[in-house]
């Protein structure tokens, strides 16, 4: 019987193949690899299933997703750096559209709303962040942070980072590994009541070797640091400067970090517009003021908008290619390849949807809804609802240490009635002893948060 | 009726032009795109307003100037900017070479819509995400039979993450036999992808790149005199950006073993060897590929993606945790590998892309994965030799067949005709194809990289190639109408450099751009 032909495979059809091998010349398709030693050719066929229909498929996959549990079926309190947010269905649909979905490296000329979709996202987001620079997006915040390290390291000549010790230890991990061998990475502990910086650790070990201190505002642990412009001021006097990640979903009602001195902003896109896609949907983003020393360090692409020959277009190209890894290799700031663009589209069409009401609005309810989620657990004896005293926005650290329970014991409760507790910390923060990260959003009900705390209650007494 | 005339070999092509405005041109004060869900009122009146507590320092004073919006326009603007977007899916997307554009299965794009993968949370309990991790299992013993490694990470989202991990290995297996500051040289080829030098520079080394010999093989002489004890490893594409296979691939890894380096194996260019020669055989210890090229995972406008790190036994404690283990009927996630480089990527890295990839071998299974291999193969070779027929073009280097892809040249059309390869690409657009000149530096004068993949048909290379013989054609004939182009695209030719390089001018958003119109304007 003769090959089938591979739906995805045209020129599997053998009248088709003669003719072309009568162009090249060569009797059969195997003669195209002769400059491939025997020796190193495969001589057995790999061990992979045969192959499947397009139904069979869907079966096959479908089977193995049916084993999952999402966070639609259960309630999700877990955060930790990816979180569940409201998605409009027009972010959906926008980046499931083919054109998008499937370009690449197209020019201005075939590309342009690819060019412009990437312009408005770092213009809607520089509206968000208030600085002038966004760049088109990284890997994820934790490369936004390692990339704003390096930076920093080069526009100041040194090679210390301070690190908040509140920093997500994944997101530490990332920066280090990134910035070894060049950067020295110190921490800077906190108050273990209010969770913020200790200012005095801050001053003895900052000096003219810093490059730069990095914090998270809000904290992964949840809180609200309000020392931004004490901080700010320490860093200067010594010219270091001030790196801080955000949620930009909490920019609508916190200050953005430039109001209090950081110079350089980062953080996460996944909250605007990205499913979480067991981590699929994160994407990081840097963004500075039009200063052409901080702008000459990006390592990533930077679109700019252009006028072209004809009067009353716009048209856009990257700006100082010359920076990159693309023009000029080994020799190029840091290297740059493909990111995660199609988010930074996602996160434009969702920042113009929300519009700045809608952004000021969800912002507003997270606080609320964490608020009374914490107001709730405080209810349940020997627990505490939120561990430090500082404000927080959407999570906080619930303190189990009284109730004689570990939290792998009480997620395992609450996983019994179909809900996924907070992140355990008992493990990233050991001085914390057993606590939880619960994370709240605008998507969480009334509803769900009683049931947490009403859930909560029935596992400590059990 | 009379037979209308289709005989012409190049498409009769008009770019979508919408002239669309900027996003915050469309603001209408009091517009609204969504309702994000509203605080419920027994919240609102247990808790307050939520945002008095904010301290002052760290309250928004004023909203950001976002546009408002109405849902229906947003919808508008961005369907708009899609149609101005020439997506693979609507372009034979053969000249973007180095880059394996192909054909994105809609069935895959289904199964990532699917609400038990979209919806997992990446700390969910292990017990609630075994589908997920199977999948990312499978695909690992796929990959480990594709390339004959021991262990796959999916964690690094794109080549770029892949090759800066596979250089944290590097420096890390050296340092723990005491030799990290010792061995601080890292070998490439100039043909290989510009990532593999710039993420080895990040980690700290010294790039030593070997140029080919006179046929475009990478020069083992070179390669003698270039290993050391300085040696910490080789980083190499095979084939590389010209479509040449090296031969002596496995001599290289031997020489370099000897002087005690590790050799790391860039597999984006692997499209024609699945199922034909693997990383192990060829003697390397780590290897990856790109799952958004020779896996069939769209590209998405420039990611996000998947940068597949294989390893062999000897280095698997090093990977990034976590790595997805199976054991008694159960998988779960291992943290704790002796020596591993920690993370490079938040979490587990891009679900969808793992899933895509995953579905796309299985539709295939062996054979497949094998004719995709012979069939890009052939359409590349095919390409070729058509288009060593077009006035003006060559192919430096051996002569003979290549594989995936070529990097050809208009070093001749340009002597003759003063038409470059920029030109050319601008003319391209006018027939709906895309083209790409190649990557700095141009070591091959006016080159032009094509990558024909198994996704295209005999018809589509023939179209490809028509419009290639058109241009050059025109070049000879009538260059103006090159040097003029694109005569069919969204918008007219860009005032480019200054407005980019010049930092009184660039504006990389918006409120730059007002700034500095008003500012020029005032002048």
């Amino acid at each position: 019987m003769p090959q089938k032909v591979h739906p995805y495979i045209p020129n599997m059809v053998p009248e088709v193949q003669e003719k072309m091998l009568k162009v090249i010349g060569a009797n059969t398709v195997d003669e195209l690899y002769s400059c491939i030693p025997d020796e190193i050719k495969l001589k057995e066929e790999m061990h992979i299933p045969k192959a499947l229909t397009e139904w069979e498929l869907r079966r096959h996959i479908e089977k193995s997703l049916n084993k999952n549990t999402g966070a639609n079926e259960y309630v999700n309190f877990l955060g930790a750096g990816c979180w569940q947010h409201f998605i409009p269905a027009v972010c959906d649909e926008i980046n499931q559209r083919s054109e998008f979905l499937t370009a690449y490296a197209g020019e201005p000329y075939e590309d342009h709303g690819r060019y412009q979709a990437l312009f408005e996202y770092q213009s809607l987001l520089a509206e968000l962040v208030d600085m002038d620079v966004v760049n088109v997006p990284t890997f994820d915040w934790g490369q936004a942070a390692a990339t704003s390290a390096r930076m920093a390291g080069r526009i100041t000549g040194r090679k210390k980072i301070l690190l908040a010790k509140s920093v997500a230890p994944e997101r530490s991990k990332i920066i280090m590994n990134y910035g070894s061998p060049e950067l020295e990475c110190e921490f800077v502990d906190f108050d273990i009541k209010s969770g913020l910086m200790d200012l005095e650790d801050l001053k003895a070990k900052l000096n003219y070797d810093v490059a730069a201190l990095y914090l998270e505002n809000p904290s992964y642990l949840g809180f609200i640091e309000s020392q931004g412009p004490e901080i700010s001021k320490l860093l200067k006097e010594k010219k270091a400067l001030m790196i801080v990640g955000v949620d930009p979903i909490s920019l609508g009602v916190l200050a953005p970090p430039g109001h209090y001195g950081a110079d350089i902003v980062c953080g996460d896109l996944q909250p605007l517009g990205m499913h979480m896609n067991y981590s699929g949907g994160q994407a990081g983003f840097i963004a500075t003021h039009d200063d052409e020393t901080f702008i000459n360090e990006y390592p990533s692409r930077l679109f700019g908008i252009v006028p072209t020959v004809k009067e009353g277009e716009y048209g856009f190209g990257d700006v100082a290619y010359e920076r990159t890894s693309f023009a000029h290799r080994e020799k190029g700031k840091e290297s740059v390849g493909t990111q995660t663009a199609l988010w930074g589209i996602t996160a434009g069409v969702y920042l113009a949807l929300m519009g700045p009401s809608g952004i000021q609005e969800v912002g507003q309810t997270i606080m609320q809804n964490s608020q009374y989620a914490v107001k709730e657990i405080n209810k349940i004896q020997s627990v505490k609802g939120s561990l430090f005293e500082s404000p927080f926005f959407k999570e906080f650290i619930v303190d189990f240490n009284k109730t004689g329970k570990t939290i792998e014991e009480i997620n395992q409760g609450l996983l019994e009635c179909k809900i996924f507790g907070g992140k355990d910390l008992s493990k990233e923060f050991p001085e914390l002893g057993q606590t939880a990260l619960f994370c709240v959003t605008e998507i969480h009900t009334k509803e769900d948060i009683d049931y947490l705390a009403a859930s909560l209650k029935g596992v400590l007494e059990k | 009726m009379k037979l209308i005339n289709r005989n012409s070999k190049t498409r009769d092509f008009h770019q979508a032009k919408w002239n669309e405005p900027i996003i915050f041109e469309l603001h209408q004060s009091g517009e609204k795109g969504v309702e994000p869900p509203p605080v419920n009122e027994e919240i609102a009146l247990a808790v307050g307003d939520g945002i008095s507590i904010i301290p002052e320092s760290m309250q928004r004073k004023s909203k950001p100037s976002i546009p408002e919006i109405g849902q229906a326009k947003v919808l508008r603007h961005y369907l708009r900017l899609s149609q101005e977007t020439l997506g693979s899916d609507f372009n034979v997307e053969i000249g973007q070479g180095t880059c394996t554009m192909k054909y994105i299965p809609k069935i895959n794009e289904m199964l990532i819509r699917n609400s038990k993968i979209m919806k997992l949370h990446p700390l969910q309990p292990e017990s609630t995400v075994q589908g997920m991790l199977e999948i990312f299992y499978n695909l690992d013993l796929c990959m480990r039979e594709i390339s004959g490694m021991d262990y796959f990470s999916f964690q690094p989202s794109g080549g770029t993450q892949a090759l800066f991990a596979m250089a944290s290995i590097v420096r890390k297996y050296h340092e723990q036999r005491g030799e990290g500051d010792q061995r601080n040289e890292i070998i490439t080829t100039i043909f290989s992808h510009p990532s593999q030098a710039a993420t080895a520079v990040v980690k700290g080394y010294k790039i030593i790149t070997l140029h080919p010999d006179e046929n475009g093989f990478p020069d083992i002489e070179k390669l003698k005199a270039a290993v050391s004890e300085r040696t910490a490893g080789f980083v190499v594409a095979n084939p590389e950006d010209t479509g040449i296979f090296n031969p002596k691939i496995k001599e290289f890894t031997k020489i370099v073993h000897d002087a005690g380096g590790i050799c790391y194996y860039d597999q984006a260019n692997a499209n024609g060897l699945l199922g034909i020669t693997r990383a192990k055989e060829a003697g390397f210890d780590m290897c990856f590929f790109n799952l958004h090229k020779t896996f069939a995972a769209p590209h998405m406008c420039g990611g996000p993606a998947t940068g597949a790190l294989g390893v062999t036994e000897a280095l698997k404690e090093y990977l990034p945790v976590p790595i997805v283990e199976y054991k008694d009927d159960k998988y779960t996630l291992k943290y704790d590998l002796k020596h591993s480089i920690g993370k490079v990527r938040a979490f587990h890295g891009v679900a969808q892309t793992v899933l895509r990839s995953y579905a796309w071998i299985r539709s295939l299974g062996p054979e497949g994965l094998k004719e995709v291999a012979k069939i890009a193969v052939l359409n590349n070779n095919y390409m070729y030799h058509r288009v060593l027929n077009i006035k003006g073009a060559g192919a430096p280097y051996v002569k003979g067949h290549r594989l995936e892809q070529v990097r050809y040249s208009w070093e001749q059309l340009t002597k003759e005709t003063g038409i470059t390869t920029e030109d050319v690409q601008l003319r391209m657009t006018d027939f709906g194809l895309h083209y790409w000149t190649s990557h700095h530096p141009y070591i091959v004068k006016q080159p032009f990289t094509l990558e024909p993949t198994e996704s295209y048909s005999k018809q589509d290379l023939d179209e490809y190639i028509a419009a290639l013989e058109q241009i050059s054609k025109e070049a000879y004939e009538n260059p103006d109408i090159i040097k003029n182009a694109p005569h069919n695209s969204t918008i007219h030719k860009i005032d480019e450099r200054d407005f980019l390089d010049n930092p009184k001018k660039w504006c990389i958003t918006w409120r730059s751009y007002l700034k500095k119109a008003k500012e020029h304007q005032s002048v």
